[in-house]
């Protein structure tokens, strides 16, 4: 779908990073490129997924939830039932293997929610490889399961003190440490964006959720869904489902950013709400809440992995074509799809892909009965579980209070 | 061959048998007639250059000194307009200047309409950190349109190759980190600085500053053995965020410049 220009998906991408970095970004690109075509390395890799994340992951089909969207049928697909309880384990394992292959001992990541941390901090404990994770402090106290999750692992957790102390900011402080330390380390950039080759990279480890997903709509339910529904942080668990559908017109692809408090209040992470305009930020030109200075504006969202100005370039350029499209969800509409489906089929989602939920009640409201919608529950809510409940006031010290 | 001002300071400080001194501060801190101020102090005590630093919100490339001082100027609400200001000020002091940028807020302006600008205020050109000849196309055009110049960095990682394509791209002078990293003082300046600039000069003729790390008086004269200008941002910038008020931190500034002046001219 992207013109030949190297790394951009019709205007978007590029590598906007520090020349200190582009000897390491141009190893990583041709070591992945080697690696993708070699069949030791994919061997190890599908082993991995196996025997290690539990791919392939199921389809459910969820009817009792199905009730609260319109009478659509609508499928999940059980990225939460990945080893370390998301997607971002598919992408991980891959670059962890990579950094093996380039002579590397040390990696870094960013993270949000926590997720992609603990994968990379699993990645590295099951390879071998030193770890740092770096999050906003924000976030470390939204998210502190996973905190202790990633220091049992053994990784090192930097909390980050600047700007707005959440994943922003932690990508900042990555790129810090990488131009620091890029002779032997590889830095496990967690999603579908960042400078040329991550975008692609990084899509292409997560392709396995929809090529599976897709397949699997054709064996047990008999055809293609009417529309894929995925939230966007980065965009890697929508850029992963959706891919395998491109080339299927009648599919409408769906993605669902972090609405907040809503677009009007300026309180959100909706990148294509109309608000956020072309720019450049973490080494990608894309869609960014900017302001007219081109100072990132910040964002907000109750889910720690939506809470991210940006967005990956190539959903940028399916924006902008008219193949995928994109709607905001508020953190009131994400937590009752929550609870929602927690109390209709006893699947606690990730509050990241409640957002995905809430599109779909909404887009099975406009298909109606005879609709088919598929859902990338990209990861389990055991993280969130400490916030839903303050969310919904369950505490015991709060049930007065709410 | 480029005209600018900063040029010709290079081949002045050249002619001189010396290094140049180029003293970064960024626009707006503690306020902007605040840095404008420090921009005059450190010219009047011996800056050759100087950065005008463009506060910006994800500086990837800075320690915390400098992104402390960013982030202040920012809550202090400077605005990107406010570095033309603070160029004018600079030429009126009699010094070159040049902007230090990330990209997107050229990008949002326009590249055309802030090469315009910077041209109207005396600037000489943009440095860029992250900002790479291959990506650089609309300001490439811009700076031509406009004969400014355009600084681009080189790093230790860099192939022979790069140096190539980055130096033929660059104008004005190659912007050589010292080391693999961020803006922030360090005890020493290392070897991999040294081995950068040679490596540059096999290849080019486009002067050399060299740049991250350098704080004292000492150091400048280490670099300005083999560099043709010596980079200083984050000890300057310190001196400015430790002092209790606006007056002191300037009085710290000055004695520090002359110590790098010093430093240049030993
Ligand atoms: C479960 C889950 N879903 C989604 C996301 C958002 O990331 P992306 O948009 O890259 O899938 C995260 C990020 O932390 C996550 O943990």
């Amino acid at each position: 779908m992207s013109d030949n220009r190297i790394g951009r998906f019709g205007d978007y991408g590029g590598r906007y990073v520090p020349e200190a970095l582009v000897a390491a970004l141009e190893e990583l690109d041709e070591q992945r490129s080697k690696a993708m075509h070699d069949p030791g390395f994919l061997g190890e890799l599908a082993q991995l997924h196996r025997s290690y994340t539990g791919r392939p992951s199921i389809i459910t089909e969820v009817p009792r939830f199905a009730e609260h969207c319109g009478g659509a049928r609508v499928v999940l697909k059980r990225e939460d039932l990945n080893h370390t309880g998301s997607h971002k384990i598919n992408n991980v394992l891959g670059q962890a293997l990579l950094t093996k292959r380039m002579g590397k001992r040390r990696v870094i990541a960013e993270t949000g929610a926590g997720q992609h941390g603990v994968a990379t901090a699993t990645a590295a404990a099951l390879l071998g490889l030193e770890c740092v994770v770096y999050m906003g402090r924000v976030d470390t106290e939204r998210q502190a399961l996973n905190v202790a999750r990633m220091r049992l692992l053994g990784a090192e957790v930097v909390p980050v003190d600047h700007g707005s102390r959440t994943l922003k900011d932690a990508v900042n402080e990555a790129f810090r440490d990488w131009v620091t330390h890029v002779d032997h380390t590889h830095y496990v950039l967690g999603t579908v964006t960042g400078p040329y080759p991550f975008p692609e990279m990084v899509r292409d480890f997560h392709r396995i959720i929809g090529v599976e997903a897709r397949q699997q709509m054709l064996d047990e339910i008999g055809r293609l869904p009417d529309a894929v529904c995925a939230c966007v942080g980065g965009g890697s668990n929508a850029m992963g489902i959706f891919h395998r559908f491109i080339d299927d017109p009648d599919v409408r692809l769906i993605g669902l950013e972090g609405g907040g408090e809503g677009v009007d209040s300026g309180r959100h992470a909706s990148r294509f709400s109309g608000q956020a305009t072309p720019g450049v930020l973490h080494g990608a030109f894309t869609y960014v809440l900017q302001d007219d200075d081109g100072q990132t504006i910040e964002s907000h969202s109750v889910s720690a992995g939506l809470d991210y100005p940006s967005v990956g370039p190539e959903h940028a350029y399916l924006k902008d074509i008219g193949r995928a499209e994109y709607h905001p969800v508020t953190d009131d509409e994400a937590m009752e799809a929550f609870r929602l489906l927690a109390q209709t089929e006893g699947i606690l989602p990730a509050i990241e892909s409640s957002h995905a939920l809430a599109g779909a009640m909404k887009v099975g409201r406009e298909l109606g009965p005879d609709g088919l919608v598929l859902v990338n529950l990209s990861g389990r809510g055991d993280k969130d579980v400490d916030s839903a409940a303050r969310w919904f006031g369950l505490l015991p010290d709060e049930e007065e209070q709410s | 061959m480029s005209g600018s001002r900063v040029s010709a300071v290079l081949a002045d400080t050249k002619a001189q048998g010396r290094s140049a001194l180029v003293g970064y501060l960024p626009v707006g801190f503690p306020t902007v007639e605040g840095s404008i101020r420090a921009m005059e102090v450190m010219v009047e005590n011996g800056v050759d250059i100087v950065e005008i630093g463009l506060p910006y919100t994800d500086p990837l490339m800075d320690g915390p000194v400098i992104q402390t001082a960013a982030t202040r100027a920012l809550e202090n609400g400077v605005r990107v307009a406010d570095v033309f200001k603070a160029g004018e000020a600079v030429s009126a002091a009699g010094a070159a200047a040049l902007v230090m940028t990330y990209w997107n807020p050229v990008l949002r302006y326009g590249a055309d309409a802030f090469a315009r600008q910077l041209s109207a205020s005396g600037v000489s050109g943009l440095i860029t950190p992250d900002l790479v000849p291959d990506e650089a196309q609309d300001w490439i055009t811009a700076s031509d349109a406009h004969d400014l110049d355009r600084v681009f960095l080189v790093a230790p990682s860099s192939t022979d190759e790069r140096l190539v394509s980055t130096t033929a791209a660059s104008r004005g002078f190659v912007y050589a980190t010292s080391l693999m990293g961020v803006t922030g003082a360090r005890a020493s300046v290392g070897e991999a600085a040294s081995v950068l600039v040679e490596r540059v000069r096999r290849v080019t003729d486009v002067p050399v500053c060299v740049g991250l790390g350098v704080s004292t008086g000492e150091q400048v004269h280490e670099v300005g053995q083999f560099a043709d200008g010596v980079i200083v941002g984050s000890a300057l910038v310190r001196c400015l965020l430790d002092a209790p008020d606006l007056d002191s931190g300037l009085q710290a500034l000055g004695a520090l410049t002359r110590e790098l002046a010093a430093g240049c001219r030993r």
